[in-house]
């Protein structure tokens, strides 16, 4: 590795604490983002000359923070003071800085900076943009890559999310418990949601938007390590490593999905696996299972399983069941229904998903998941008429292709039992 | 003399590296130990997963507390070690230059041995 590609990943691994901190003391984003930049800039002149220091995120919050204070003042010359509020303690610069890098600071620093980003009034796809380019620190290009749009959409896009976010109250004092809860449960979503970004992509856009599942995973790490006793951040991560463990198979080379009983689970990645197995874990000893950790449980049945058959079918019914009290939705039963069909067949996968019909009579997969249990029962008319559903309701060519796939896949399936017959 | 070879860095920043440096470092670290291996020098070797995989078991009152993450929140973690038999000390220095020459930044401790049992883990 050279000097750049290890000043690199020390500036990616401390910027999320840096930017977080300019943000407490000037208290508007594009200030401390550009406070952060230079402060970067001088460390690519510094660092490869006197080595890396010892805490790279507390001289960057120290160098930055100066070079900040002096731009305010260039300004200050020319333009009547700003009251006290808004400079908040640019004065004091002189002040105990050691006590201003308190750790205890930054874990409320970097929560509020992801708490910015999942603005409610941001919709998904700007707060995703905002995170990625404030947070981790991605350029406009990275993203606009990601998100398949054009880099002069992405700027716009990330312009006007900054824009709104600048007219709504960011709230800077510390919070308490109930408020910090609040704060870490909306920002796991989020992170959950850049994750999904990247685990959606298929065929050739695999390649430009896998590295938003790593991103994703980076800052859940980020998120454990200020908040390590928090089971549904363990769950989350642990959900995100299982799933992502799987990325080498999930493709064939045409780019299209294969699905998870087709997949050679050698490929799978057992070092991820095992993590994810380890925060499931420790998470349990809570007794406070989430949502998140739930899936993930679901998640680690599969990868514990070495063939499709050895699946543990039950549990992962049972496990949807307590996912169900947890997060009721008709999604969560038909899901839930799959698992039933493996462990009990497809008449008892049908009579659950029944009752479903009319809040998902817009959702593909109800008609692709019903098709398939007609199919095994081998009202096989029923069953084209719901997979003719299905495919008018696929979103993309995508979701299409992955029902056909299935469809594929299930007559395939039903061929030898209707042998034995 | 056995030596443990500990391994300190920011995992944050090892965390951070692309694939590509990341299949650099792997590279030469494990031309490092096959130097040792050949030698006859190279005992076991561990990377551990991040800290945020831990679970501390801290004594410090009665009954002890299970706590979630590492034993200690310092700037640079624990992230893996070797076990190496050395001359001397300066040998197994050069081991760790070896492997610092690897991977920049973090640090090496070079501890001796008091007890050593190999265990009965099957490889």
């Amino acid at each position: 590795m050279n000097d750049i590609a290890w000043i690199d990943a020390a500036l990616t691994s401390a910027r999320p604490r840096a930017v977080s901190a300019l943000l407490r003391y000037f208290r508007d984003l594009d200030n401390a983002e550009e406070a952060f930049q230079n402060a970067c800039l001088k460390a690519l002149d510094a660092w490869p000359r006197n080595g890396p220091p010892r805490d790279p995120a507390a001289w960057l919050i120290m160098v930055g923070r100066n070079i900040g204070i002096d731009a305010a003042r260039r300004q200050a010359k020319s333009k009547p003071l700003p009251d006290d509020d808004s400079l908040s303690d640019l004065g004091d610069a002189e002040t105990a800085i050691a006590e201003r890098l308190d750790d205890s600071h930054y874990r409320d620093d970097i929560l509020r900076l992801l708490f910015i980003c999942c603005h409610p009034e941001l919709p998904a796809t700007q707060q995703i943009a905002l995170a990625l380019r404030v947070v981790s620190g991605l350029t406009v290009a990275q993203i606009a890559r990601a998100f398949l749009v054009s880099e002069s959409a992405m700027e716009q896009r990330i312009t006007r999310a900054k824009a709104r976010i600048a007219k709504a109250e960011v709230p800077f004092e510390t919070p308490g418990a109930p408020e910090r809860s609040e704060r870490l449960g909306a920002v796991a979503g989020m992170v959950y949601l850049v994750f999904n970004e990247g685990y959606s992509a298929t065929g050739g856009e695999l390649p430009l938007r896998a590295p938003l599942c790593e991103e994703a995973i980076r800052l859940a790490r980020l998120l454990l390590r200020l908040f390590s006793s928090e089971p549904e951040i363990m769950g989350l991560l642990a959900l995100m490593l299982l799933q992502h463990a799987r990325a080498a198979a999930r493709f064939d080379a045409n780019g299209s999905i294969i699905l998870l009983d087709d997949q050679d689970r050698t490929r799978w990645n057992q070092e991820m696996i095992a993590e994810g197995l380890a925060l499931i874990d420790k998470a349990m000893r809570h007794h406070r299972p989430g949502s998140y950790l739930v899936q993930a449980a679901i998640a680690a049945l599969h990868a514990r399983a070495a063939r499709p058959e050895d699946t543990d079918w039950p549990q992962i019914d049972l496990l949807y069941a307590t996912l169900e009290r947890l997060t009721p939705s008709p999604v969560v039963t038909l899901n839930r229904a799959v698992a039933v069909s493996k462990a009990q067949g497809p008449q008892a996968a049908l009579t659950m998903i029944e009752p479903l019909a009319g809040d998902l009579s817009g959702y593909f997969y109800f008609f692709g998941v019903k098709g398939a249990m007609l199919q095994k029962l081998g009202r096989t008319e029923e069953a084209r008429v719901a997979f003719d559903h299905a495919i008018a309701l696929a979103n993309n060519a995508a979701e299409a292709a992955h029902i056909r796939l299935q469809l594929d896949r299930l007559q395939q399936d039903s061929a030898p039992a209707a042998k034995k017959v | 003399m056995l030596y443990a070879v500990l391994c300190y860095n920011s995992e944050d920043s090892v965390f951070s590296w692309t694939k590509q440096d990341e299949e650099a470092v792997m590279t030469k670290l494990v031309a490092a130990q096959e130097r040792m291996a050949r030698a006859g020098k190279l005992g076991p070797v561990a990377r551990l997963m991040p800290t945020t995989a831990a679970t501390t078991l801290r004594k410090d009152r009665e009954p002890a507390v299970v706590i979630d993450g590492p034993f200690a929140e310092t700037k640079e973690q624990l992230l893996g070690f070797y076990v190496v038999d050395c001359e001397n000390l300066e040998e197994a220095l050069d081991f760790a230059r070896d492997l610092g020459n690897a991977n920049p930044g973090g640090s090496y401790e070079i501890r001796p041995l008091l007890v050593f049992r190999p265990g009965t883990l099957a490889q």
